[in-house]
């Protein structure tokens, strides 16, 4: 025992010192952007996505004013804490000059003031939640926000479905889903000029399996449309178990449904879902579409997804800034980022507006034959 | 004679503390300014963390009582001093689904009142969870105490007039400095050591012990344990806010059992039942976490690109964690504690094996 | 609410409550001998989900054998997880113990992101089970028969082993204390090792039966289940294997009527679990049908 006891104690000396002799080599000779997303915890898959992009944008446009680009990942764990910090190490040790990150609003909005602070601009790929650029002018992002999404959903089901009726099945524990239902739910009643076209309203946890109850409840509403914002997993399993139950009508979500995983799971069940997001691979808005589709379908053998897209989108914004900056000075990058007009990029074109909010046109999709196709195209008013 | 120099030694000696404390101190409020952002928020990481962790241990080493509810009174202290701290106007801004209720949404406190209400508002809610719980033994109390601060986290998610719910707080005024979280860990620290040498702690140590032989003796164990889960719960909830204005936005997701794992993890490492274990194995898990982020870059050995694995850190701490547990039951410090004293009369065994050695 | 509602939310209730029940069993067992929440029952039920799915997926078995599979090698991996981590703490504070079953979930929830991604797979599920049925505007799938019909099996099964067999008797001499089971000739060892194998066999039947259920398996979904389930366990009276059974229909048909009658209050459903154990251990420590704890001085 006791032997065994010093080789343990011997073990982890030697794993401590060898781990901090570990310190990573900085040249001045390029030009470095962190990116911090959620690589592991519960939102690891958005955070993978999203890194795929970012990777097979640097592929693509290795340097920039001469220079050898170099991405810099730092794993926030879907934790706040480790998000914020995770900002100050790019920013410190790392010393970036720009900032990309991070999915999920509630990551994006504790590593925010610290780029704020240190005069560090940050891109958003994919936070939605109108807080996260709010009284903060280093923080950008490529994607529309919440408001503006909840507005095309209700508007996309009065207009095109012709619903008269919704319930409405939120992830109480998502920001992004309180905020989104929150907003169909403003407009859905001022299109229909009815306070209670919102005939069900109730909610689920992120995780929670089984939601027969909520279901069998909704079902007894008999509304037009369902809108269920919350992640595709969850998304996925409510919608199969709607179907079981005899539901039949058009379930409607948000972009976080794009994910090849949605269709895996919920099958033909998740046949005709409709969900808005920020670009579709079948009508590409712009040739820097065409191309990334291209690419992403030769390097990964799939067909690509918002997440990924956007993570191209913004990796190019962040070079265009410093492009246009002509330089690696952050406040630089930060002042030629404000200044993004008629952009070009996977997603659409792309202009930020005083907040730092991308302006641009929303597509509809809907899964048919287990693939997202178009069926509509939003413009912002 | 000897009387009088005892008290000039003591003076002396409280003299010295108080010297040291300021020097400490000035050298915070110094480092604040002139070290980089990174090393400050870790340490400011490692104060917060060192006083939660004390509290922790408090309950489940000093104690005996296994609680993790820990990441609930974290929570309550963290919505207290958001709330309390928060300018009206960004308490408008960020409430943008339903507005926070009276008289929440005008007033806005100093940081040092603040850090009481959240100090006393969590010994409130620690005293309502504790008493109920602290009848059960074991396993049970780990449950049912794991199972408030879910009830807790649930709360807060729905009540959305005065939580903001799933969408959380932003824009917390960033009151958290180095003087704020050491001092915090420093008042955690004082409180601990003056408590263990009162015969409160002594009676809790008994309670740990042997409950059964504790109550035998006089030990009232209902008021002795409920009074320690308090004080856990009022250092949980003022670590809790420290971090709130650190990281300047919360939400319930924070608050979930993740965040008492790691707390747990650091209090058994040092050793349950032990002050200075528990301050350096706070500190150094804290700084561990960052460090060990380097298994996950992906980088070259011997000429082997490696990739990255993100994931990897918690895989060590958990490894590592059930060596200690394993291999040294009791954690690296067990419950002894580091001390001038010790350190002297060590330092007098080796002299006095060395010269008998070379008498 | 119709009838048709309330009937329908019956069979809700039912079909979640035999899950849980499944699930319950296998803690109550491993409780019931070692007085130890095996906080990693819900990381094995994890775990035995994803060796199905790997049978399926990638070495490509049909699904009797890859489920079956599954089950073995759950089994094997409770055993090894009894020797590794609990035994040597078998002495030890029971505050030891428990700390290192925390850390045994840890350790399974974080290598299990590090080696299966943490992006949330499919899990297989072979039609037969997903036949729609409808009685009477009740509507389910086949599989609403297989998981109570499961249930019932195991319930008479387990009761059999633990009460007429030697093995079971040997069972419940180390349940009731060790060194006397060891001085009449009873290996505890042993005793222990076959309870782990039938409670983590049982978590391998139940994470199948939450695979066929609900389609989607992730790193992170052990961790809540298994606390529902030990709730439940609890509920019924631990290590009582009937109790076990009552406590996860009651806990299911719980959750499902609180979304029923209150629709609004959906979002506090994650919260029913842990009220209803405060409640029972305020009330009734020992769980509906427990007998009187021994507390061993």
């Amino acid at each position: 025992m006791r032997l065994h006891r010093r080789l343990m104690t011997a073990l982890l000396c030697l794993i401590l010192v060898s781990l901090c002799g570990i310190t990573a080599a900085q040249r001045e000779t390029e030009i470095r952007i962190g990116v911090y997303e959620p690589m592991t915890g519960a939102m690891a898959a958005g955070g993978q996505m999203t890194y795929e992009g970012i990777q097979l944008a640097q592929e693509q446009r290795p340097t920039v004013l001469g220079l050898p680009v170099r991405v810099i990942l730092v794993d926030n764990r879907s934790d706040k804490v480790e998000s914020a910090t995770a900002v100050t190490r790019l920013i410190q040790k790392d010393k970036v000059c720009a900032i990309i990150g991070s999915y999920g609003s509630a990551l994006s909005m504790s590593g925010g003031p610290v780029a704020q602070a240190a005069k560090v601009p940050v891109m958003g790929c994919s936070p939605t939640n109108p807080l996260v650029t709010l009284g903060n002018d280093y923080y950008f992002r490529a994607c529309f926000i919440d408001p503006f999404q909840g507005r095309v959903m209700a508007q996309f089901a009065y207009e095109k479905l012709g619903a008269r009726t919704a319930a409405i099945i939120q992830d109480i524990a998502q920001d992004y889903a309180v905020g989104l239902a929150n907003f169909f739910k403003q407009a859905f009643t001022e299109m229909t000029g009815n306070p209670k076209s919102i005939v069900a309203f109730t909610s689920y946890q992120t995780g929670d399996r089984d939601y027969t109850a909520q279901l069998t409840y909704v079902a007894n509403a008999k509304p037009d449309v369902v809108f269920a914002p919350g992640y595709y997993a969850d998304a996925a399993v409510l919608i199969t178990q709607a179907r079981s139950l005899g539901l039949k009508m058009p379930f409607l979500g948000g972009d976080t449904f794009e994910a090849p995983e949605f269709t895996q799971i919920g099958g033909k069940n998740v046949e005709g879902v409709y969900f808005s997001t920020h670009y579709s691979a079948d009508a590409p808005v712009t040739p820097a579409s065409e191309k990334f589709v291209a690419l992403y379908k030769a390097k990964y053998k799939i067909a690509p997804n918002t997440f990924a897209a956007l993570g191209y989108d913004c990796y190019n914004l962040v070079l265009d800034a410093i492009e246009r900056a002509g330089s690696s000075n952050p406040v630089a990058i930060r002042d030629a980022m404000a200044k993004t007009r008629n952009f070009v990029g996977a997603t659409g074109i792309i202009t930020l507006d005083a907040n730092g909010d991308a302006t641009k046109s929303a597509v509809v999709l809907v899964v048919r034959d287990g693939e997202f196709k178009l069926v509509d195209v939003v413009h912002p008013r | 004679m000897m009387a009088r120099k005892r008290v000039v030694l003591s003076i002396l000696k409280i003299a010295a503390v108080c010297a040291a404390l300021v020097l400490f101190f000035l050298l915070l409020a110094w480092g604040q300014e002139h070290w980089d952002a990174y090393t400050v928020r870790i340490l400011n990481l490692c104060g917060i963390y060192i006083g939660i962790t004390l509290g922790l241990n408090l309950c489940n080493g000093f104690t005996g009582q296994f609680s993790l509810g820990i990441a609930g009174f974290m929570a309550v202290g963290a919505y207290t001093t958001a709330l309390l701290t928060m300018a009206p106007a960004i308490k408008q801004a960020v409430y943008f689904i339903e507005p926070l209720i009276y008289p929440l949404n005008s007033i806005q406190w100093g940081f040092l009142p603040s850090l009481l209400m959240a100090a006393i508002v969590s010994g409130i809610v620690g005293f309502l969870v504790g008493a109920p719980a602290i009848r059960f033994r074991g396993d049970y109390l780990a449950i049912t105490t794991l199972g408030f601060a879910e009830i807790i986290r649930v709360l807060f998610t729905n009540i959305v007039p005065i939580t903001n719910g799933a969408l959380g707080l932003k824009g917390i005024p960033p009151h958290t400095n180095l003087v704020w979280s050491w001092g915090f860990a420093l008042v955690c620290v004082a409180v601990m050591a003056r408590l263990m040498r009162s015969g409160f702690g002594r009676a809790l140590k008994a309670i740990r012990d042997d409950e059964i032989a504790a109550e035998a003796m006089g030990v009232n164990l209902f008021s002795h344990k409920c009074l320690a889960f308090v004080v856990s719960a009022m250092m949980a909830g003022v670590g809790g806010g420290l971090l709130g204005n650190l990281i300047t936005t919360i939400d319930p997701n924070m608050f979930r059992f993740p965040l008492t794992f790691t707390v747990l993890m650091m209090a058994v490492l040092g050793g349950l039942g032990s002050i200075t274990g528990t301050v350096i194995s706070a500190a150094l898990v804290t700084v561990a976490m960052e460090a060990l982020r380097a298994l996950e870059e992906p980088r070259v050995i011997f000429g082997l690109a490696l990739p990255g694995i993100p994931g990897m850190r918690m895989v060590v701490f958990s490894v590592a964690l059930m060596m200690v547990i394993l291999f040294f039951p009791k954690g690296f410090m067990g419950d002894r504690e580091l001390s001038l004293d010790r350190a002297k009369s060590l330092a007098t065994r080796l002299r006095r094996a060395n010269t008998s050695r070379q008498g | 609410m119709t009838m048709e509602i309330f009937l329908q939310n019956m069979a809700n209730g039912i079909t979640l409550g035999s899950l849980y029940a499944l699930l319950a069993i296998g803690y109550t067992m491993v409780y019931g001998i070692l007085r130890l929440i095996n906080f990693a029952h819900g990381e094995i039920f994890m775990i035995s989900t994803y060796f199905a799915f790997y049978g399926t997926a990638i070495f490509a078995l049909p699904w009797q054998i890859s489920f079956l599979i599954a089950i073995v090698l759950t089994a094997l991996l409770g055993v090894v997880i009894e020797r590794a981590a609990y035994r040597p703490l078998r002495d030890a504070p029971r505050i030891s113990a428990l700390i290192s079953a925390i850390g045994v979930s840890f350790l399974m929830a974080n290598l299990g992101l590090v080696i299966f991604g943490g992006r949330p797979k499919t899990f297989y599920r072979p039609p037969i089970f997903q036949t729609p049925i409808e009685l009477g505007g009740v509507r389910v799938v086949a599989l609403f028969f297989v998981i109570p019909a499961l249930t019932a099996i195991l319930l008479v099964a387990l009761n059999y082993i633990v009460y007429k067999t030697k093995t079971g008797l040997a069972m419940r001499a180390a349940q009731w204390d060790f060194d006397t089971a060891r001085l009449m000739g009873v290996d505890v060892d042993r005793a222990i090792s076959i309870t782990f194998a039938i409670g983590s066999a049982l978590a391998a039947v139940g994470g199948i039966m939450w695979g066929l259920r609900f389609a989607e398996i992730n790193p992170n979904m052990g961790l809540f289940p298994g606390l529902k389930c030990f709730i439940a366990a609890v509920f019924g009276g631990i290590g009582n294997i009937s109790g076990a059974v009552l406590g996860g229909f009651i806990l299911g048909f719980g959750e499902i009527m609180l979304v029923a009658f209150l629709p609004g209050l959906a979002g506090y459903r994650d919260a029913f679990a842990f009220i209803l154990l405060i409640l029972i251990l305020l009330v009734r420590p020992t769980g509906l049908l427990g007998d009187k704890q021994r507390v061993k001085i």
